[in-house]
């Protein structure tokens, strides 16, 4: 009995003290209500994306999956390492042993080595059997080509982003020239500030990435694939972000 | 074990008997889990979980053996060895996905395990210690995992061991040496990842050892059933072996099918994107949220927004670590003399409410704390601490329970009559003729 008067006293005090936090929180919410941001009222949510993986007899189609490998070779690589992977991985999209050697041989960033005649830094021809050598050295140096803002390694991409290809394909093809007129007039402290770039689909609405896919064309795909429009590039490096990379 | 109609261990073979002689290994395991085991006829499948919990345990165990061999618990490789396993060691992509998810059904099961003995009054007498045992694996379950979910040292298992372990600085004085001790350091690094690696290989064979206890205190009463009745008499039960292995093996097979539909086809659903960032000390995640079967506590915790008398935070860590503790004392919390929720209406009202409260905290525990969410985490947390010390204990004195079955064989609950006799296996006059 004793035991049961005395908890009742323990779980009338805890039920006291939420219910007054509860009255209080409720008075700051009436009283002066949270303000709203312009992340909350123009963000958007990715678009939807039909890929032939998805569903679950979905399979991967790996002339897209190659497709969006070129896109990250000729656009991405010049910024975004992707140093998880391995070019031995490309076997996985249907590149044969010789196609492998001539990606990695020809890779524009030599893989980081050592002389073996003077012991100093040098570097050497990429092999399939390493991984995607990072374009810059190191942090600093990243940041420093970069107005210091330091481009994401997109080994995981579409795994560390809620929606993963979605996000990336919305991103990609979601820059706005101007921010909304109406953004402006409601919140002009949200102006997108100088040297980053409007982008409703990124969680704080600007972001320092140029627009990577600008005009149709910009990559090359080899004949009886669809035409390289902006379109079909962002959704192919996506495909291949999400089917392959991670 | 646990009747006087139990059937001793009669060995066949002559090894058997052999053995049997110079060590009663073989005696042992048939009267745990053999044919030496009476167990209520009449269990329905909420029971099935006890046997999947122990199952999801020993898959634990044994990819986290697998894992640890290749797992590497440097600050600077503790990310890329786990990227290094679901990329390059043979299968160890479906390895570390079965145990990723393979935490999330521990708990799940666990979960539905536990609710089932809040319904059935499994708690009550004479099997107190069964629940409180119970209650033993379930902490050192959260401790494994909240240590688990650190190692792959990515953005949530960083601000997730920095956030938990803060909560021990909430404590007046002794707190923040506490946390410092615990973590080897003043934040998160090399000597914090290294002990709970080493703890968190550690605590599951802890929790396999409060196992034993747990079904070695459950088989001296032997187990309740739905009607919360007595076993009486042999007709009330059926040996283990072959029945319960039978029941209990092909819902395991039909269990472990919905595993591996998130293993293959949704295996980073249960999880948290940031993790798949590396961790970084000086970028702070928009929300850290821990894993979702914290997130009900993490609500509790968060509820506590004023300081009244003691810090609010003092508060929330107190009221989520007593939202366990309370649990020990539910045995004396709830008087009733009936076990079973079927027969007690007011009590069984008031149980549905309980499990709705604690879906609505574990929702309001797994996203951002906006002002409404953290409000209904309120009112929700408040009925959580009411349900368990006023309210219960006032059902358990003021209810008029329905009339209880005379024995288990004759139970007439709503169709329990077919129950307790499985098909094939009507005794003659037995349920069907006294059921009214």
């Amino acid at each position: 009995m004793l035991l049961r008067i005395f908890m009742a006293v323990v779980g009338a005090v805890f039920s006291l003290v939420l219910l007054i936090s509860f009255f209080s929180n409720v008075s700051t919410f009436l009283t002066s209500p949270p303000e709203a941001t312009a992340e909350e009222e123009f963000h958007h949510h990715p678009k939807e994306l039909a890929l032939a993986s998805n569903g679950l007899f979905g399979k991967f189609d790996n002339k897209q999956l190659q497709r969006g490998f070129q896109v990250y070779k000729e656009v991405c690589a010049a910024c975004h390492g992707l140093s998880l992977v391995s070019f031995r991985d490309l076997h996985a999209i249907g590149y044969n042993e010789a196609e492998v050697k001539a990606i990695a041989n020809q890779w524009a960033t030599e893989v980081p080595s050592v002389n073996p005649e003077t012991g100093e830094a040098a570097t050497r021809k990429a092999l399939p059997a390493d991984r995607f050598p990072s374009p810059y050295a190191n942090e600093v140096a990243a940041r420093a080509a970069n107005n210091n803002a330091l481009p994401p390694d997109l080994s995981l991409m579409t795994k560390a982003r809620h929606d993963g290809a979605a996000y990336v394909y919305s991103l990609l093809t979601g820059y706005e020239k101007q921010q909304p007129a109406e953004l402006l007039k409601k919140f002009p402290a949200a102006k997108t500030p100088e040297g980053l770039y409007y982008n409703p689909y990124f969680p704080n609405l600007n972001l320092a990435m140029p627009p990577p896919l600008t005009a149709d064309g910009q990559v090359t795909y080899a004949p009886g694939n669809p035409a390289p429009t902006v379109n079909q590039m962002a959704k192919d490096v996506a495909a291949h972000a999400g089917g392959w990379s991670s | 074990m646990s009747f006087a109609w139990a059937k001793p261990y009669e060995p066949k073979a002559p090894f058997m008997r052999w053995l049997d002689e110079r060590l009663p290994l073989p005696r042992l395991v048939y009267g745990a889990v053999g044919g030496g085991y009476p167990v209520p006829r009449n269990l329905n499948y909420w029971w099935n979980f006890g046997v999947l919990a122990g199952l999801f345990l020993a898959i634990q165990i044994v990819t986290g053996i697998v894992l640890a061999m290749w797992y590497y618990s440097s600050a600077d490789g503790a990310f890329n060895s786990v990227e290094h396993i679901m990329r390059d060691v043979n299968a160890g992509w479906a390895i570390r996905y079965i145990h990723m998810n393979g935490a999330s059904f521990f708990f799940i099961v666990t979960y539905i395990h536990i609710f089932r003995g809040l319904y059935y009054g499994s708690y009550k007498a004479p099997r107190e210690l069964v629940w409180m045992l119970g209650l033993v694996i379930y902490l050192l379950m959260m401790a494994t995992a909240f240590m688990g979910y650190v190692l792959p040292w990515g953005q949530m298992s960083y601000w997730g061991a920095q956030v938990i372990t803060s909560f021990f600085s909430a404590f007046p004085l002794v707190g923040e040496p506490i946390r410092v001790w615990l973590l080897g350091g003043y934040a998160p690094d090399q000597a914090a990842l290294t002990r709970f690696f080493s703890l968190h290989y550690l605590l599951p064979f802890v929790i396999a050892a409060v196992v034993i206890l747990h079904i070695w205190a459950l088989h001296i009463p032997g187990s309740s059933n739905p009607t919360g009745v007595d076993v009486k008499e042999e007709k009330d039960t059926l040996p283990f072996h072959p029945f319960y292995t039978a029941k209990d093996g092909w819902f395991a097979a039909g269990f472990l099918a919905l595993f591996a539909f998130f293993v293959y086809f949704a295996p980073n659903f249960l999880g948290h994107p940031d993790n798949y960032i590396p961790a970084n000390p000086l970028a702070t995640p928009a929300h850290i949220v821990p894993e979702w079967y914290f997130w009900p506590f993490y609500a509790i915790l968060r509820a506590f927004t004023v300081d009244f008398i003691l810090p609010a935070k003092l508060w929330g860590v107190l009221a989520m670590f007593g939202s366990i503790l309370i649990l020990f004392f539910l045995p004396w919390l709830d008087k009733s003399p009936v076990r079973s929720g079927s027969y007690r209406p007011v009590f069984k009202r008031f149980f549905w409410l309980l499990v709705i409260d604690v879906l609505i905290l574990g929702w309001a525990g797994g996203s951002a704390a906006t002002p409404i969410r953290v409000a209904i985490s309120q009112l929700a947390a408040a009925y959580y601490f009411a349900h368990f010390l006023i309210i219960l204990p006032l059902i358990s004195a003021f209810e008029t329970p329905l009339p209880l079955p005379d024995s288990i064989s004759s139970s007439r609950l709503h169709g329990e009559k077919a129950e307790a006799a499985p098909i094939g296996m009507a005794p003659k006059g037995g349920a069907t003729a006294t059921a009214e």
